[in-house]
């Protein structure tokens, strides 16, 4: 799905000559300390700097998001350590743990009373999928995505630490790419391809 | 006090219409209790000096049925409920295991709940366990409190620990299988 952004080395220079003719011409035009950037870079950069996600600890996963969030992972190194305890302050609700049947009307109201715009991460097994409880689990959604739109799909029973935050860095990338004004919206660039800085 | 011991003096209280055989082959063996002196002996077991049993440490539903036909033949049991009771002693240090059996459906017409006579009268705790048993392995606890489903939505159909329980199609609108 990535490649789609830069298929070639060829196409990367291509955009590079591109973006350094385009911008350019205004750089070192006045004094120090005056950057020139446009106006959906400096909203998409805000807003992907500050994702505050909403405290939402169903299960065992919410065990290892507590951990994210702790000191030795850290979770607000990418400005998202805020965990808001009312969905109308978050930007981010991660659905950390099994969703029940009787959890899903919840999840779906909380979802509802989130501002726009507004993204959802799938925190482990359970939520991807249904999980261990695919099978046997009388109880359990198949998937969150079945009751609320998901943005980045994180695996594991529970993920680490590191996975929650590469699926933050995801949602990072998607609100990169984000058009605030008129033109095509771009696939959103990983952020460890290398090309990152480039912002094409 | 031994359950073999515990065993006669129900007997002589009781008589072998209310109290069943305790077998001793069993590691872990159990009394078992007829439907409609559950509470009498309960509150016997409770009151008596020399059992003292002042704690109910669970109540269980327990569904004993294989709804695979070709695993029917060596299953060894008929199809039935139990309602398992855990008693122990804290002032006396003893133990003991009741079991009530009951039929899968009342009066065999499916659907209708077995019945059992509620002991949260005599054991406080019962009252959130028996709504478990209720929620979960569908039986019905005569003068329960509050007999409300518990674990699942109050609009939850069917009991799912029920061996012969089909999952839900959907549930409000949430694709279920």
């Amino acid at each position: 799905m990535w490649r789609h952004g830069i298929q070639s080395n060829r196409d990367f220079i291509e955009k590079l000559i591109w973006n350094l003719t385009d911008m350019t011409w205004i750089e070192g035009r006045f004094e120090e300390n005056v950057i020139t950037t446009t106006m959906e870079d400096a909203m998409n950069w805000g807003q992907q700097s500050s994702i505050w996600p909403m405290t939402f600890g169903l299960a065992c996963c919410a065990i290892e998001m507590m951990a994210t969030g702790a000191s030795k992972y850290d979770i607000d190194r990418f400005g998202a350590g805020a965990f808001r305890a009312t969905p109308r302050q978050a930007d981010l609700m991660i659905v950390a743990g099994t969703v029940t049947f009787k959890m899903a009307s919840r999840v779906r109201r909380l979802y509802e009373q989130m501002a726009d715009p507004k993204y959802v991460i799938a925190m482990g097994a359970c939520t991807v999928g249904g999980g261990p409880y695919f099978k046997h689990g009388y109880h359990v959604v198949k998937g969150v995505d079945l009751v609320v739109p998901v943005d980045v799909y994180v695996p594991g029973c529970p993920p680490r630490p590191e996975a929650l935050l590469e699926g933050l860095m995801r949602i990072q990338d998607k609100i990169k790419a984000r058009k605030v004004t008129k033109g095509e919206q771009k696939l959103p660039v990983p952020h460890h391809s290398g090309y990152s800085a480039l912002n094409v | 006090m031994d359950i073999q011991e515990i065993h006669s003096l129900l007997l002589e209280k009781f008589g072998d219409s209310a109290v069943g055989q305790a077998p001793v082959e069993a590691t872990d063996s159990w009394i078992q209790v007829s439907r409609d002196s559950i509470v009498e002996v309960g509150a016997f077991l409770r009151d008596n000096e020399r059992l003292r049993f002042d704690h109910l440490n669970d109540l269980c539903g327990c569904d004993y049925l294989e709804p695979n036909e070709k695993k029917a033949a060596k299953f060894g049991h008929d199809p039935h409920v139990e309602v398992v009771y855990q008693l122990s002693s804290i002032e006396l240090k003893h133990r003991l295991k009741l079991k009530v059996v009951l039929p899968r459906w009342k009066n065999d017409e499916e659907g209708r709940l077995p019945e059992v006579p509620s002991v949260s009268g005599v054991w406080g705790i019962a009252d959130w366990h028996e709504r478990e048993a209720f929620d979960l392995v569908g039986i019905h606890f005569q003068d329960h409190p509050n007999l409300r489903r518990i674990l699942c939505p109050e609009d939850w159909e069917g009991h799912a620990l029920r061996k012969d329980y089909d999952f839900p199609l959907e549930y409000h609108g949430v694709r279920g299988r």
